[in-house]
């Protein structure tokens, strides 16, 4: 395993091509239905889509990851089981996963392909990490965007498995896997369904004669922009309410905002983390060139010794506003 | 759409026979056009009457071989848009003289140039700056981004625009670059120069 | 079936709670109770003093006790706390995070609504690993519970569902009732205990949407199932749990408890309930596969 392995988005076949091309040591990417948490209209892998995009990426030398990372409701198991059975089939490089029912039966079924503890299991300690190694065998975890780098470090010492932390993109405020927020709104869950604020149930109203435009999910209006403001996704946790002592209407859980590490990348290498993940299957081929060019260069600059100097990504962030989160400071919480 | 902009148009669905289920219920379609009736926008827009239909009549030959092409050469464009295949698209360049009007139906593709004020029902509405609009279906620009700067507005279904662009990000190649190569050299030259005079306008360079 | 209270998620002040948990051992036809802070480690300390003397007054009284454990493990004082629990032979245990899991290391607990057990292959890994009852997740809709309720019970699990309380939306590592205040989760001095029922929240076009509280957000609306409830029981439901709100829980508990014994025709609990609650809507969307906030009229079950 190479030092700092940059894991990039992929949400079509054309994306995927341009993040190889790019300089994508890993690419990750799901099939077409619930079984990933990217679950997006017009989005993601048919099979043969998926054969396609694993050739592409391994004649490169990229590795593909394959997202699972959503919770089957009891019934629907199958459709998570017949997921990693193609994946394995096709020759995909590792599962991404979050259910323990999940995760048991790729490591029985298909003990071969690595297994990935995804964001959504919100492993944030060394024993709940160690509890999913040693039980189903997990190779690397995908940590929740809440800790600080002196924390990884000291988790980094405590677990058998390789660490893996975003680096850019969505910056998620609530525990991963355990939000049900677009459910409340929507009748469409997050960890069931794979949707975040699901298109079908955003609408953008423009006031014509104040220029103002509301952002609504499913009837709810969940912010409000000025004519000139910046805005952000319709996610109920990036909106403005009001409270109590706050009628003036504020950001009740975190501004549009994106994370940007790339100040951080040495630290973060110093911590012991081994790969670094780009968020964004939801975004374009234009984002996905981008920023993985961008963190290319960096991440070939710290491995040669050099200063990595980071392109400016910050047209590509929510709210065009980037934050350190919690790697930063304790602050943040 | 909602909103202080009244609207006459009412919503296609069941006007034309052409209803879609989709898995929520939901209905391509079951939005009103938010430019039909609407005074106030097509007065601030550019293109009166007249003109615009002038414009519209010359333009035309030019989009129907573009959206033939491309649809020809891209065929799983067509298996994203899912039910929306159905949908019909307003993409609204804000400097041009008249809107277009979008229906990627691959058994009956239509792509023509309207006045704003003759714009039909549609399902969503894109609008923005030409240039703009232009990267965005080349994926030269990242539509989240120029949504979240304000520079693109979404109205009407947010789902069909959003299968829309992933529909279009799965194209590889430049949409742009085969559209001015169908004209030979004078059409790249034309696009060459629109491309310059984008750039120049919106970084002074 | 059985009724439960669970654990408060609210940081109610030292005599609130006492008097509290003194009424429902006293009063409430509850079967067990749940003890234990599951939101915020901070708050810990406060409750911890007051468990032993607040266990002996309902054991006494005849409910079954158990400990829950934090839904968030992360901090040092986090991992000892779970840790600590998950030595305890008795009473017994509810475990909401997988480093309880771990600690456990196979000894009998309970899994709580945190553990996101959504399907048959999780629940059988699980009884597996020595859990002898399981919560199902809050927004699991009703089809689903059938399928989980029934392989649990294949497994000789006893099987729980909230139906009655705001349901737990999300948790996060961010104090939200701190930031509301301008403070940050490190300096909050306890201002959550401001808002007994959770802090609200509406959107800027006044519409009642979220409650905070604390690192948790909640739903506006309570979540009731009481009409729903005999169903669940035909499904294979054991437990049902009632979440302690700022409203008489004794007589919540009492209209479920007359409706599950059969005391009391549906109709006419959820008139009682409606009259505890005040204003505060109700929903069960969830249950119907639809929008959380959403109130399914009993008319369209069929």
């Amino acid at each position: 395993m190479s030092l700092a392995e940059l894991i990039c988005p992929a949400g079509t076949p054309a994306a995927l091509r341009t993040a190889v091309d790019a300089g994508a040591d890993a690419v990750y990417c799901g099939v077409q239905d619930a079984t990933n948490a990217r679950n997006f209209p017009g989005l993601n892998f048919t099979v043969e889509e998926l054969t396609e995009a694993v050739a592409y990426a391994h004649t490169h030398g990229t590795k593909v990851l394959l997202a699972l990372n959503t919770y089957p409701p009891a019934g629907k198991v199958d459709l998570w089981r017949q997921a990693a059975d193609t994946g394995a089939r096709i020759g995909v490089d590792a599962f991404i996963v979050a259910d323990m029912g999940v995760a048991d039966y790729i490591a029985r079924t298909h003990p071969q392909v690595r297994l990935h503890l995804s964001v959504q299991a919100a492993a944030s300690s060394p024993e709940a990490i160690r509890y999913y190694c040693e039980n189903f065998g997990v190779k690397r975890v995908v940590l929740p965007r809440i800790l600080t780098i002196p924390e990884i470090r000291e988790i980094r010492k405590e677990i058998p498995c390789e660490i893996e932390t975003f680096i850019f993109g969505n910056h998620g405020l609530m525990v991963e896997g355990r939000c049900s927020l677009t459910n409340y709104l929507t009748g469409q869950s997050t960890n069931m369904d794979g949707v975040c604020s699901p298109a079908s149930d955003v609408e953008y109203i423009r006031d014509e004669a104040t220029g103002e435009m509301s952002s609504c999910l499913g009837g709810f209006t969940i912010d409000r922009f000025g004519p000139q403001e910046m805005a952000g996704y319709p996610t109920i946790c990036k909106g403005r309410y009001t409270a109590p002592h706050r009628p003036e209407g504020y950001y009740a859980f975190e501004e549009p905002v994106s994370l940007n590490l790339s100040r951080l990348l040495p630290e973060l290498i110093g911590a012991g983390v081994h790969a670094f993940k780009i968020e964004g299957r939801q975004r374009s081929k234009s984002y996905v060139r981008n920023v993985v060019r961008a963190f290319r260069q960096a991440v070939d600059d710290i491995r040669a010794g050099r200063e990595a100097n980071i392109a400016d990504l910050v047209a590509l962030t929510e709210g065009q506003k980037q934050t350190m989160g919690a790697f930063e400071t304790k602050k943040w919480r | 759409m909602k909103g202080k902009a009244s609207s006459v148009a009412q919503p296609i669905a069941g006007a034309d026979g052409n209803r879609v289920d989709l898995q929520h219920g939901r209905t391509p379609g079951n939005h009103e056009n938010p430019m039909a009736g609407s005074a106030g926008w097509a007065s601030r827009l550019p293109g009166h009457r007249g003109l615009a239909r002038i414009a519209c009549t010359m333009v035309q030959p030019l989009l129907t071989r573009t959206v033939r092409k491309i649809a020809r050469n891209h065929t799983s464009l067509f298996a994203r848009l899912g039910p929306y295949r159905e949908a019909d698209f307003l993409i609204d360049p804000v400097e041009l003289p008249f809107a277009l009007h979008l229906r990627p139906d691959p058994d009956n593709l239509t792509f023509c140039a309207v006045p704003r004020d003759a714009a039909p029902p549609v399902t969503a509405t894109i609008q923005g700056p030409f240039m703009l609009l232009l990267q965005l279906i080349d994926a030269d620009e990242d539509g989240d981004a120029a949504f979240f700067s304000r520079a693109l507005t979404i109205t009407g279904d947010t789902e069909a625009v959003v299968r829309l662009r992933n529909a279009l990000d799965d194209v590889d190649g430049s949409i742009a670059e085969e559209t001015a190569g169908l004209f030979g050299r004078p059409g790249q030259a034309i696009l060459k120069r629109l491309r310059r005079s984008y750039h120049t306008e919106n970084t002074g360079i | 079936m059985k009724l439960t209270l669970g654990p408060l998620a609210y940081h109610w002040n030292t005599e609130e709670r006492r008097d509290f948990y003194a009424r429902i051992a006293d009063e409430a036809p509850v079967d067990e109770v749940y003890l234990g802070e599951v939101i915020c480690s901070k708050r810990a300390p406060f409750f911890e003093r007051e468990i032993p003397a607040t266990m002996e007054r309902l054991e006494r009284a005849g409910k079954r006790v158990i400990l829950s454990s934090l839904a968030e493990v992360m901090l040092k004082r986090e991992r000892e706390a779970t840790a600590g629990l998950a030595e305890m032979d008795a009473p017994e245990i509810e475990i909401n995070n997988a480093a309880g899991l771990y600690a456990r290391q196979g000894r009998p607990h309970r899994i709580g609504p945190f553990m996101n057990a959504y399907n048959e292959a999780t629940i059988a890994w699980m009884a597996s690993q020595g859990a002898t009852h399981i919560c199902l997740p809050t927004e699991l809709p009703a089809e689903a519970v059938a399928v989980a309720a029934q392989a649990a019970r294949n497994l000789g699990l006893t099987v729980e569902m909230q139906v009655f309380g705001r349901a737990s939306l999300a948790v996060s590592a961010r104090c939200y009732h701190a930031r509301s205040h301008g403070r940050t989760k490190d300096n909050c001095l306890f201002i959550c205990e401001q808002d007994p029922d959770g802090m609200p929240l509406r959107t800027r076009d006044d519409k009642p949407i979220l409650r905070i509280n604390g690192i948790q957000t909640q739903s506006e609306s309570y979540m009731d199932l009481l009409t729903e409830s005999p169903r669940l029981g035909a499904m294979g439901v054991s437990h049902l749990r009632l979440m302690p709100q700022a409203v008489d829980m004794v007589g919540v508990a009492r209209a479920f408890h007359d409706v599950i014994s059969g005391v009391l025709d549906t109709a006419e609990a959820e008139d009682r309930l409606r009259g505890l609650c005040g204003a505060t809507s109700f929903s069960n969307g969830f249950w119907y596969g639809t929008a959380g906030y959403r109130r399914i009229a009993r008319a369209a079950e069929a």
